[in-house]
């Protein structure tokens, strides 16, 4: 007999048949991500000024622009307390701008449940903008006025990372709900 | 991209959850803005949970440290392929230029030694506390710090130098096991009294945040700086060794320079951590000052 609906035993998540999405994955995925993007202060790069975007805030946007619930609303205390571990901000400022954007982005999803790319891009843009910017501002550092054009190099640089790490969060969201756990 | 519909609509049980996620979001919201102000009014509270985390993460930088050496960084190894003709010359030009630097430098130590014979002075080199790689740092801050791999175990305390063979580097801020935490000389809180090498025209080099330093001469007036002065520490203060590179002067300011690093730590592999050069020093600045001859 033919079959009518092709995606009705397989879809891009995997075996429709005995097979369901493991809770590890669906919730593991995003906390493991954004703190493995907090470990960047690690990588080998010994900066003289600051040029790597701020990896951990950008997978948290788009993890949050793409699946508002997939981390919930106090993540921000948590994720933020282990980003402001390593990356040498004074501790504190990353569990407040973490905690403020998640409920920022909650209400703009109230406001807009439907988006496109360029929305969320501009989204995405002012809200690294900020972040930066406060960033700067409560880092401790002795900045001019002059001196916070420092951060218009790496603005930049996030700005345009930022629908690339989108795309792989959506690509991290398909290994999120892969099919792995088999049914008794 | 379709809605995700987390609304709660008249259910009450979702209602209240949706509320109590709120409630527990803006308090995180709070309780950060609290620690912030603690960590900035005071910002060693956090030194020992900051220490336990780079512990941890150290093994993961050490990996990568390996393979930086040469490649100095991302944006640097790209371009240089595109100012290889204009950089040559101004190195051949640069090395004529150190070539004499390099005899005077010998003629100033012959001397120096010739001196320091006829006081009886010996000559003392301090010995080094620790080698260690530098693994990372904190690349996306407006703060320059650094992770070096070696810690309380090896006898490193806050306040030591570190150095490469190039020059300054840094010093210890916080030191945790087997990795510490360190303030580059480019941080906008780090500053070094320095003088310029082959006379005694002292200053301090202050960090800018962006990859240069910025010397102050400490007496105003006609500013003697030329384009390429080489600094040195001048040891005044009592943390840094006297005669350690630090910048070379590239542009001439009203009440100084702006000098760019000698030891550039992107190219920097291994360091070393030096003790304090005189740590007694130190101890009686600290102290208040008592008038020894003052009755009662």
């Amino acid at each position: 007999m033919e079959r009518l609906n092709h995606s009705s035993r397989r879809d891009a998540f995997g075996s429709k048949i005995n097979r369901t999405s493991s809770p590890l994955l669906m919730v593991g995925v995003p906390w493991l991500t954004i703190m493995l993007a907090s470990l960047a202060p690690m990588l080998p790069v010994i900066a003289l000024a600051p040029v790597l975007p701020p990896f951990a805030y950008i997978m948290l946007l788009a993890w949050r622009l793409l699946r508002v619930n997939v981390l919930p609303l106090w993540a921000g205390l948590p994720l933020g307390l282990f980003d402001d571990l390593l990356s040498g901000q004074p501790i504190g400022s990353a569990i407040l701008l973490f905690s403020i954007t998640i409920i920022a982005i909650d209400l703009m999803e109230i406001r807009f449940p439907w988006r496109s790319f360029w929305q969320d891009w501009l989204t995405g843009s002012l809200f690294i903008s900020a972040y930066l910017i406060i960033s700067a501002l409560v880092s401790g550092a002795d900045l001019s006025l002059v001196q916070l054009r420092l951060i218009v190099p790496q603005l930049l640089i996030a700005i345009v990372l930022f629908p690339l790490a989108s795309r792989l969060v959506s690509v991290l969201d398909r290994l999120r709900l892969l099919r792995v756990r088999r049914l008794a | 991209m379709p809605p995700s519909g987390n609304r709660s609509g008249n259910n009450r049980k979702a209602q209240l959850g949706l509320f109590a996620g709120y409630l527990a979001a803006s308090v995180g919201a709070i309780l950060g803005a609290l620690l912030l102000v603690i960590s900035l009014m005071k910002p060693e509270t956090f030194s020992g949970l900051r220490s336990m985390a780079s512990d941890v993460t150290a093994p993961i930088g050490q990996t990568g440290a390996a393979t930086r050496v040469g490649t100095r960084n991302i944006f640097e190894a790209i371009a240089g392929y595109y100012d290889a003709g204009s950089k040559n010359a101004a190195l051949e030009e640069e090395i004529a230029i150190a070539r004499v630097r390099l005899a005077e430098a010998e003629a100033a130590k012959r001397e120096n030694a010739r001196l320091k014979a006829a006081l009886g002075l010996m000559q003392q080199n301090p010995e080094n506390i620790a080698a260690a790689r530098l693994i990372g740092s904190t690349s996306a801050s407006a703060r320059r710090f650094g992770y070096i791999s070696t810690g309380r175990e090896d006898g490193v305390t806050p306040g030591m130098p570190v150095t490469s063979p190039m020059g300054l580097v840094g010093r210890v801020l916080e030191s945790g096991r087997h990795s510490s935490r360190i303030l580059l000389l480019t941080d906008s809180e780090s500053m070094v009294p320095v003088r310029r090498a082959g006379d005694d025209l002292v200053a301090f080099a202050e960090g800018r945040a962006d990859g240069t330093l910025r010397i102050r001469l400490i007496n105003l007036g006609i500013n003697p700086v030329e384009e390429g002065d080489v600094f040195v520490t001048s040891g005044a203060g009592g943390m840094f060794r006297p005669g350690v590179a630090v910048a070379m002067a590239t542009e001439i300011t009203e009440d100084g320079a702006i000098a760019q690093l000698l030891s550039n730590p992107a190219a920097t592999d291994v360091v070393i951590v030096e003790p304090i050069w005189e740590e007694d020093l130190l101890k009686t600045m600290a102290k208040p000052v008592v008038n020894e001859d003052d009755p009662g």
